[in-house]
């Protein structure tokens, strides 16, 4: 069963067609890895899902859901979690504090309520805090938990920012390189959550990746693009042996 | 060092987690409540007057500390609130009433404002706020039939429930009461998906709409709770001052609070309470000043504002952080020791935050 | 409805306070151009200026000209030392803060001038304290003098910026201070350099108000309404700035005119006005950040 439907999607800006007529279909439960070299478009396509922009052609469905028609901060509704390629997280909170905030859809908000803390609002803080708990020890960072961000490194800034993303129970999990800027250790790491992720979970992952060698251990399949343009679809190794693939990576073959 | 065990989840909800905390509270709470019987009058209404800048602080801090939109108008708020609250009590209507109805008010007109400001960002924001303020002052000295215009509106007496609260002590236990409901209030506004929506929309706006806050809703709300609990602080200002007049709200003095917050420490109700003990000192302090300068320097006019610029730059430089920042160090250090290192708190490396793309 | 001569005579005067108000805002935009701060003591950089240019020409007996180009020098130093010794230190810190700080320098600067040269409001002499007849409308030449002055300073700045070597490393290093840097632009002198560039230009602009409005230590508060012209016209951008403060200049005397009961605030609603329909200003300038 597809989940994610992508149909015909195109962007300009300013005239440079950073997506151009792409199309792709993801099943509830796999993997899917999008490829490119950079500047081919891969994360305006999350971009464009998240409706950060607006799409010139093309639809975008998700489940029943067309997505054109939902707010950006909607799209979370839906069950679509994202992360960024430079995270961003909320510096100046701890990394509860954020993980909270991705309990945010879930938990009843009403300002003069909270203001005075009134029946119920401790109960409701204690369950979510409950939930992000499990995620806590999903992704081992229980000795964060009390740091401002701002004095994390990097590598845990990244499992925060993938933390808070699971905090909002996403069914459709977007990750815009989660393995960029971390080590080959750090890398395998990341390899066994997202596996995690999707058999504990059954969330169904999107990610933009370089690091192939993570993509070949995690992905079902794989979209290749360039320059905005289809390339390839398939599993990673029918990917990897595209001509066309090698040949946007590698330069025509002399 | 003082090691917690956490054992509950409660521990992070309640608002005074550690021992310390809880004690030294306390003892303030006692010590305020009990002030009336070691201070006199005079004493007793300056500590007042410290309460309602509290008030206003934590006002300000709520838009400007926790959701990170300035702004530079906030006295209009306090006019509006000392204003509406001296009108309603003129016309009769009970101390109790009038309360809770000018906060409504304030905070209506607050989030009328957070409406057309919750598309604009940064310097926009305090201009047009600066803006609001100057078009507030017009508005109350021109509406003459209601405010008494330039001539000034005299607040009536205090009375709740037929009883005038004309003591000192009386006013007093009026201010305390209001300030310890405010700064509850907030508290637990940061415990609650609320506050952290608002520290999420100050950090960052993108990741804060990828999660589901409703940015722009999320302003509204903390302009209205802003503008509410200022004009709180406007209602109890109007009680101390027994005289308003436009100018009393004008631009200096929505300085004056923006002064108290940064000096304070930007983000915490701990500055805005720090912020608040500060500008009410800052008179004393200059009054000494006065005595040690050589009288060329100390008759000038201008040595005030002067000081006041002075203060800002050397905070702003030195201690971004404010007096708040200070103050945790200075508990850190008692905690460590004697293992303290300048190391302990290294200022982040910063950027340049960019604005013109977003 | 007002005769025709009215209206031409308000006209003009609007158009020169809009040019004044420009020659302000030109200030602003450069600093924020180049360090995105908004300096909300520009305007008292202006007031000080026009008692620089005050100083020079009667303590030392120099004549307008000389004293504005002195008091441009010794002000844009002054602007040098502002950033090389305080802003540049606090990069990156709250926006609130930098605000404030800014605002402080207004204190400071207020302050100071009233110490040096007292509370009360003092004139400049300048050339152009004869009146000139258009078409029957009869106007003070000081205020032709802001219309020509600003018309030269902005054509002066477009070629400094388009043509000079400088000029343009100065927009290399505005739009991207880390890609000027690796390609040897000293960003940080020339941030600098524009701050004095900017204090300079309001040295310009407090001696050429001065015989319209008078000099005192409040004098800087045109300031804000300069902002508001600017922000009316989209930030960021010279001719939007100008656009915005003609705008707002125009407008003023009209609405004062109309509405004496609320004199002084028309700018403000009109800033209040443009930004509730368009946010951004009437020419946006900002982009979406890229993720």
């Amino acid at each position: 069963m597809s989940s994610l439907v992508v149909k015909n999607l195109a962007i300009e800006f300013g005239g440079v067609k950073a997506v151009d007529d792409v199309s792709f279909e993801v099943e509830q439960g796999e993997t899917f890895a999008i490829i490119g070299p950079n500047g081919a478009g891969k994360s305006t396509i999350f971009n464009l899902i998240s409706r950060i922009y607006e799409p010139s052609a093309g639809s975008i469905h998700y489940g029943e859901k067309n997505l054109l028609d939902v707010a950006p901060h909607r799209v979370i509704d839906t069950g679509i979690a994202r992360t960024f390629q430079n995270i961003d997280l909320f510096e100046q909170a701890t990394v509860l504090q954020n993980l909270l905030v991705g309990r945010h859809r879930r938990m009843s908000q009403n300002i003069l309520r909270d203001f005075v803390f009134f029946a119920g609002c401790r109960a409701r803080e204690r369950e979510h805090r409950r939930k992000v708990e499990d995620v806590i020890d999903l992704m081992e960072i229980a000795h964060y938990r009390d740091q401002l961000i701002s004095d994390l490194p990097y590598g845990a800034r990244k499992n925060v920012e993938l933390a808070r993303a699971l905090c909002a129970e996403p069914t459709l999990l977007l990750l815009d390189e989660p393995a960029s800027g971390l080590n080959q250790e750090e890398t395998d790491d990341v390899s066994f959550w997202l596996n995690d992720i999707k058999h504990d979970l059954g969330v169904t992952i999107v990610m933009v990746e370089h690091d192939m060698g993570l993509v070949g251990r995690v992905a079902d399949r794989v979209l290749a693009i360039n320059n905005g343009k289809f390339l390839s679809l398939g599993t990673p190794e029918e990917v990897r042996n595209d001509a066309a693939v090698q040949q946007a990576y590698l330069g025509t073959a002399a | 060092m003082q090691v917690i065990f956490k054992t509950s989840y409660n521990q992070d909800i309640n608002i005074l987690s550690k021992t310390g905390q809880y004690i030294r509270v306390t003892l303030l709470v006692l010590a305020m409540l009990t002030a009336p019987l070691y201070l006199d009058v005079y004493y007793l209404s300056e500590l007042g007057m410290l309460l309602v800048y509290v008030v206003a602080g934590v006002g300000l801090m709520i838009l400007t500390g926790f959701t990170g939109q300035v702004s530079f108008g906030h006295a209009a708020f306090l006019g509006i609130g000392a204003y509406c609250h001296s009108i309603l009590m003129s016309m009769g209507v009970p101390f109790f009433v009038s309360l809770p109805a000018t906060a409504l008010f304030s905070g209506l007109v607050g989030m009328l404002l957070g409406r057309s400001a919750s598309k604009m960002h940064g310097f926009y924001l305090a201009v047009a706020t600066l803006a609001f303020l100057i078009i507030v002052e017009t508005l109350i000295g021109e509406w003459t039939d209601v405010t008494g215009g330039y001539a000034g509106f005299s607040v009536p007496e205090l009375e709740i429930f037929g009883f005038y609260f004309v003591e000192m002590w009386q006013q007093y236990y009026v201010d305390l009461g209001v300030t310890l409901f405010v700064l509850w209030g907030t508290a637990n506004l940061l415990r609650s998906p609320s506050g952290r929506a608002f520290l999420a929309v100050r950090d960052s706006e993108l990741s804060a709409r990828s999660l589901g806050v409703n940015i722009e809703w999320v302003k509204i709300q903390s302009f209205g709770i802003s503008a509410a609990v200022t004009g709180v602080a406007g209602v109890l200002l109007a009680h101390h001052l027994l005289y308003l007049s436009p100018e009393t709200f004008g631009v200096l003095e929505s300085l004056k609070l923006l002064l108290m917050i940064v000096v304070g420490g930007l983000g915490s109700i701990l500055g805005a309470v720090f912020g608040a003990i500060f500008v009410s000192l800052l008179p004393v302090a200059l009054s000494i000043l006065r005595d040690v300068l050589p009288d060329e320097i100390s008759q000038q006019a201008g040595l005030e504002p002067m000081l006041f610029g002075f203060i800002i730059v050397i905070f702003v430089v030195f201690e971004p952080d404010g007096i708040s920042g200070r103050w945790r160090k200075l508990l850190h250090f008692f905690e460590t020791f004697p293992y303290y290192r300048k190391a302990s708190f290294v200022r982040q490396k910063s950027y340049l935050k960019t604005e013109r793309m977003r | 409805m007002l005769p025709i001569d009215d209206v031409f005579r308000l006209t003009l005067i609007g158009i020169s306070q809009g040019c004044a108000y420009g020659l302000v805002a030109l200030g602003f935009v450069l600093i924020y151009k180049a360090t995105e701060v908004v300096n909300f003591a520009h305007g008292d950089f202006m007031m000080f200026g026009g008692f620089a240019v005050l100083t020079f020409s009667e303590s030392f007996g120099l004549g307008f000209w000389p004293s504005l180009l002195c008091a441009c020098i010794a002000m844009g130093a002054a602007g040098f030392l502002v950033d090389a010794l305080i802003m540049r230190r606090i990069i990156g810190q709250s926006q609130a803060s930098v605000f404030i700080l800014t605002v402080a320098f207004g204190f400071i600067l207020r302050s100071a001038a009233g110490m040096i040269w007292g509370w009360n409001p003092v004139s400049i002499d300048t050339p152009f304290d004869n009146e000139v007849t258009i078409a029957n409308v009869t106007i003070g030449a000081e205020r032709l003098a802001i219309i020509a002055a600003t018309v030269v300073l902005c054509t002066a700045l477009y070629l400094f910026f388009s043509r000079s070597r400088l000029g343009i490393a100065m927009q290399a290093s505005a739009q991207n201070q880390l890609a000027a840097y690796y390609m040897g632009i000293p960003v940080r002198r020339q941030v600098s350099l524009v701050w004095a560039l900017a204090a300079a230009i309001a040295t310009i602009a407090g001696a050429f108000m001065a015989p319209i409005t008078q000099l005192d230590t409040n004098t800087g508060f045109i300031g804000i309404k300069a902002l508001a012209g600017a922000i009316v016209g989209g930030f960021g951008s010279i001719p939007g700035t100008l656009l915005g403060c003609l705008l707002i200049g125009v407008i003023e005397p009209f609405a004062d005119y109309f509405f004496p009961s609320i004199k002084g605030v028309s700018a403000y609603i009109v800033m209040l006005v443009v930004l509730f329909i368009r946010p951004e200003g009437l020419i946006v300038q900002t982009y979406m950040k890229k993720v």
